[in-house]
């Protein structure tokens, strides 16, 4: 079997907090179906449950009615996922780096989860098209380690 | 839907919070909960085990950074312990250790206040 299969997936859920272990089970699902190693499957599943966070909190404002579109998309090689909102737009740009001293004298955290998602995944690409959507695509190469050695794959 | 329960164990001196299950945005405010509770009582020297704990995301470190000030004002400690190499790694990925002490044990956390 040469041939470069493409598998897709779809779940949609609504902007709630306990909907990020729906979504985290999902990516997981997916990903250990994509054959990657437990560890590239935890980072995936974090990075997406930021990515997740930030819309919940920031595009819709912690409003539980919004729609969350997350697409996962993978062949041998890479395994990305695409996030969408209908929230307020959002420039990464704005978002600071995470500085724990600063943290530490405000007590709270900001761009932590931004960090962890440029920190675990290859790729973080950001679209907006304001008054319309936001999207977010993450996306992890799968390379030699990141393989699950007993899956039995083609 | 995930599970996340905290236990507050009072010995002495000493808070133990332990932490089971998934730590995230959802669940995070059941921690924050534990620690104004104990912040009200005035017990600040705090120690937390993860030793059940699963899974931690930004939303739940965000917790501890809330806080660690005004336990510390108050002569007090959060102190933790236990950590599966998993949830350390994350800690670690942002510069945590350099803020916390974290320990192997919840034995040694706790001597460590009583040491104090």
């Amino acid at each position: 079997m040469k041939r470069k299969v493409k598998n897709i997936d779809e779940l949609k859920v609504k902007s709630k907090t306990d909907n990020l272990s729906v979504i985290r089970d999902f990516i997981s699902s997916k990903a250990f179906q994509a054959g990657i190693a437990a560890e590239a499957v935890d980072n995936i599943m974090l990075a997406v449950d930021e990515a997740c966070t930030n819309i919940i909190k920031h595009a819709y404002q912690s409003y539980p009615e919004g729609e969350i579109i997350i697409k996962v998309e993978y062949d041998n090689d890479k395994f990305t996922i695409l996030i969408m909102d209908y929230g307020k737009t959002f420039d990464p740009t704005t978002v600071p780096k995470p500085d724990l001293k600063k943290y530490y004298q405000e007590h709270k955290v900001g761009g932590l989860g931004m960090y962890l998602m440029r920190t675990l995944m290859d790729d973080v690409k950001y679209t907006t098209v304001p008054g319309k959507y936001n999207q977010v695509l993450l996306s992890k190469n799968i390379s030699g380690s990141d393989r699950d050695d007993r899956s039995q794959r083609l | 839907m995930a599970e996340f329960n905290t236990s507050v164990l009072d010995k002495g001196e000493i808070s133990v919070i332990n932490l089971k299950g998934y730590l995230d945005a959802h669940t995070a405010p059941k921690l924050e909960n534990n620690f104004t509770q104990l912040i009200d009582q005035k017990r600040f020297n705090i120690v937390v085990n993860f030793e059940e704990l699963a899974y931690i995301s930004s939303a739940g470190l965000g917790v501890f950074m809330a806080y660690i000030e005004k336990i510390r004002e108050n002569h007090g400690d959060i102190k933790l312990s236990n950590m599966s190499e998993k949830v350390y790694n994350i800690f670690d990925l942002l510069g945590f250790p350099l803020l916390y002490e974290i320990y192997k044990t919840e034995d040694e956390a706790v001597k460590k206040f009583v040491g104090e």
